[in-house]
């Protein structure tokens, strides 16, 4: 029984609960998103610390004291524990970077609040040990995020919302089905439970059936091809600091669940499964970086390059080797960290410039370096360029590639890899190196005289935090590697999630 | 019984469908309110029909007499109840503050953030 595996899902709620109490005092809510989520940060530190020294690299709480498999587990084994401190650090991050950017209005309509509930959402769904849990957290999450995509009611976003909200709820619905279908199945919900239960349902092929429900639900929240469509609708409509948030957490839940479900449950039909997460993967990775190519606008395209790597956390699951997981789990990372980052710094343009269109905004560079050396931290390392943090994702899960043989995918992967760089240097170019447009100098400069040097200041903290763990993870990954490989065979072994689920604790 | 349930369930869930690939919002809300209803009702098939066999457990015995209802997925469906109740209505909130700004009430008109 280990008590800080309920903590990242309760400190949330505590602090959500109590900015509705405080709603009147905006500072008050300030301070209790930083101090919140700051907790939380803490919190899921000393979890994954935990974790990874416990002697069998899990640990469980049985909720109500409940014995599993009757009542509902909170699991943290490394990939879950990885996961929440990722989203505990994005928490921290968007909270510190709201302080100066989020206006009044925002703030009087509870945005602390949502993103304290949909920072306990996040959590939940990546610690839970039970699959009808799972779609309850989700929801906890999704309630929250339609919240705050709408928060401001400007017409693009209603427009958003509606497609966001209506694919989400199907693939809510979706989930819920192959829940209801999997207890049929089986008459438990438990996930541990479920690895020996589904092993011994008579017609495999159900099981088979059931999976691919499971897989196109987790994909519209992944966002993967052919379901990706409300993402680029939706995702640059909401002020900037909710839209990173968005793109470091939200699609992720869904991979991650695709990453336990396919290790943990759906491991039967190795052959068939993976193979159909192998063709998503690649048509992901394409179609994302091409639909980036074409804009100029700097959220449209960072809402592109979600989509096109998420194909990459496809294709290590579909390789399904210890190094291709652990490739893929910090792909997985370091994509939060720098596509949330990029997100923050297209915030600090607009602040500057006065506009998110990259063909009217320009000379960055002469004036603000500094934000130009953050930007090419993050951009660089997106693109995959070593020594920085993309580099070393990407290159573990080619060489899984290779070993594998599969030389279709990893021809993909470098052609997208080369591509992104394409969308990068085109930021870079247009928004930094560019002299700015002469017609629109006179908004440049007005926006510019505004900009409070104070709170700009507030805004690179998190930037610059944020940039330096790009290039850490690239430099000094070997211990980070080591983690992971860890996070990869407990993956690979699901007795050991199962064994510390049903058989400890008691 | 099953069988019958089964076509009832495959029914609702063509219609739901069929009413949210239609252009109206208020048809697309309404394809909604059906969906959650169809998986409430999988669920309650899946899981086995069984009439008039409460899980009781008599005085001195540990386990309720054979051929008991499984209590279970009614909770599973209670809860998927609520959180569909709550999403909908922030869905039919949603429909009529986006017919307000947005004046039309064709999805086909709402394209200006689409790729």
């Amino acid at each position: 029984m280990s008590p800080e595996v309920a903590l990242p899902v309760v400190i949330p709620f505590l602090f959500g609960s109590l900015s509705i109490v405080l709603y009147k005092s905006n500072a008050a809510q300030r301070w209790l998103g930083v101090i919140g989520t700051g907790a939380l940060l803490i919190a899921s530190i000393v979890l994954l610390y935990n974790t990874y020294t416990s002697p069998t690299g899990v640990l469980t709480i049985a909720l109500g004291d409940w014995p599993a498999p009757y009542g509902i587990v909170l699991v943290s084994d490394i990939l879950g524990a990885v996961m929440t401190l990722m989203a505990a650090l994005m928490g921290f991050a968007v909270a510190l970077y709201s302080l100066p950017t989020m206006s009044e209005d925002h703030e009087k309509f509870g945005y602390y609040p949502l993103l304290h509930l949909l920072l306990s959402g996040v959590c939940g769904a990546f610690l839970t040990g039970d699959i009808f849990n799972l779609y309850v957290w989700v929801e906890v999450l999704l309630v929250a995020s339609f919240a705050l995509l709408i928060l401001g009611g400007e017409r693009a976003q209603m427009e958003g919302a509606i497609k966001y909200v209506t694919l989400n709820l199907l693939s809510s619905i979706m989930l819920l089905s192959a829940v209801g279908l999997t207890y049929g199945m089986t008459g438990t919900l438990n996930m541990a439970d479920l690895v020996g239960k589904l092993a011994e349902v008579e017609n495999q092929g159900l099981v088979t059936v059931v999976s691919m429900l499971y897989l196109v639900a987790f994909s519209i929240k992944a966002a993967a091809f052919p379901l990706f469509f409300w993402l680029p609708a939706s995702y640059h409509t909401p002020p900037v600091a909710i839209s990173a948030l968005f793109a470091g957490l939200l699609t992720k839940v869904g991979v991650y669940a695709l990453f336990r479900f396919f290790s943990l449950l759906f491991n039967h039909d190795v052959g068939y499964t993976h193979e159909i997460l192998l063709w998503i993967g690649g048509f992901t990775m394409v179609t994302g970086v091409l639909g980036a190519a074409r804009y100029y606008e700097i959220r449209r395209i960072l809402s592109f390059h979600i989509v096109s790597q998420i194909g990459y956390m496809f294709m290590a699951l579909a390789l399904f080797t210890p190094l291709a997981l652990a490739g893929g789990i910090y792909f997985i990372i370091h994509n939060i960290v720098a596509k949330s980052n990029l997100f923050l710094i297209g915030g600090v343009i607009y602040l500057l410039r006065g506009s998110h269109e990259l063909k009217q905004v320009g000379g960055l560079w002469r004036e603000r370096p500094f934000l130009g050396i953050l930007f090419l931290a993050s951009a660089l390392s997106l693109a995959g360029i070593p020594p920085l943090s993309g580099f070393i994702g990407k290159y573990m899960l080619v060489r899984a590639g290779v070993e594998e043989a599969s030389w279709g995918i990893v021809a993909v992967a470098l052609g997208v890899g080369m591509l992104t760089l394409y969308s990068m240097v085109k930021i870079w170019a247009e928004a930094f190196w560019k002299p700015q447009p002469e017609e629109y100098a006179e908004r440049a400069r007005r926006f510019e005289q505004s900009v409070s040097e104070k709170g700009l200041t507030i805004m690179l903290l998190p930037i610059g935090a944020l940039s330096l763990l790009a290039v850490l993870l690239g430099v000094g990954m070997q211990p980070v590697y080591e983690v992971l490989m860890t996070a990869a065979e407990q993956m690979l072994d699901p007795q050991i999630y199962v064994d510390a689920v049903l058989g400890g604790d008691q | 019984m099953e069988t019958l349930m089964a076509f009832v369930v495959g029914a609702l869930f063509a219609a739901s469908i069929y009413m949210m690939l239609r252009r109206s919002l208020v048809k697309l809300v309404i394809g909604l309110i059906l969906l959650s209803n169809s998986a409430n009702l999988l669920i309650f098939t899946v899981s086995g029909l069984e009439r008039g066999l409460p899980p009781l457990i008599a005085p001195g015995e540990t386990l309720p007499a054979g051929g008991w209802a499984d209590p279970l997925p009614q909770a599973l469906i209670l809860t998927a109840i609520v959180i569909g109740f709550g999403v909908l209505a922030f869905a039919v909130v949603l429909i009529h503050r986006a017919y307000q700004v947005v004046k039309e009430d064709d999805l086909d008109k709402m394209r200006s953030t689409d790729t």
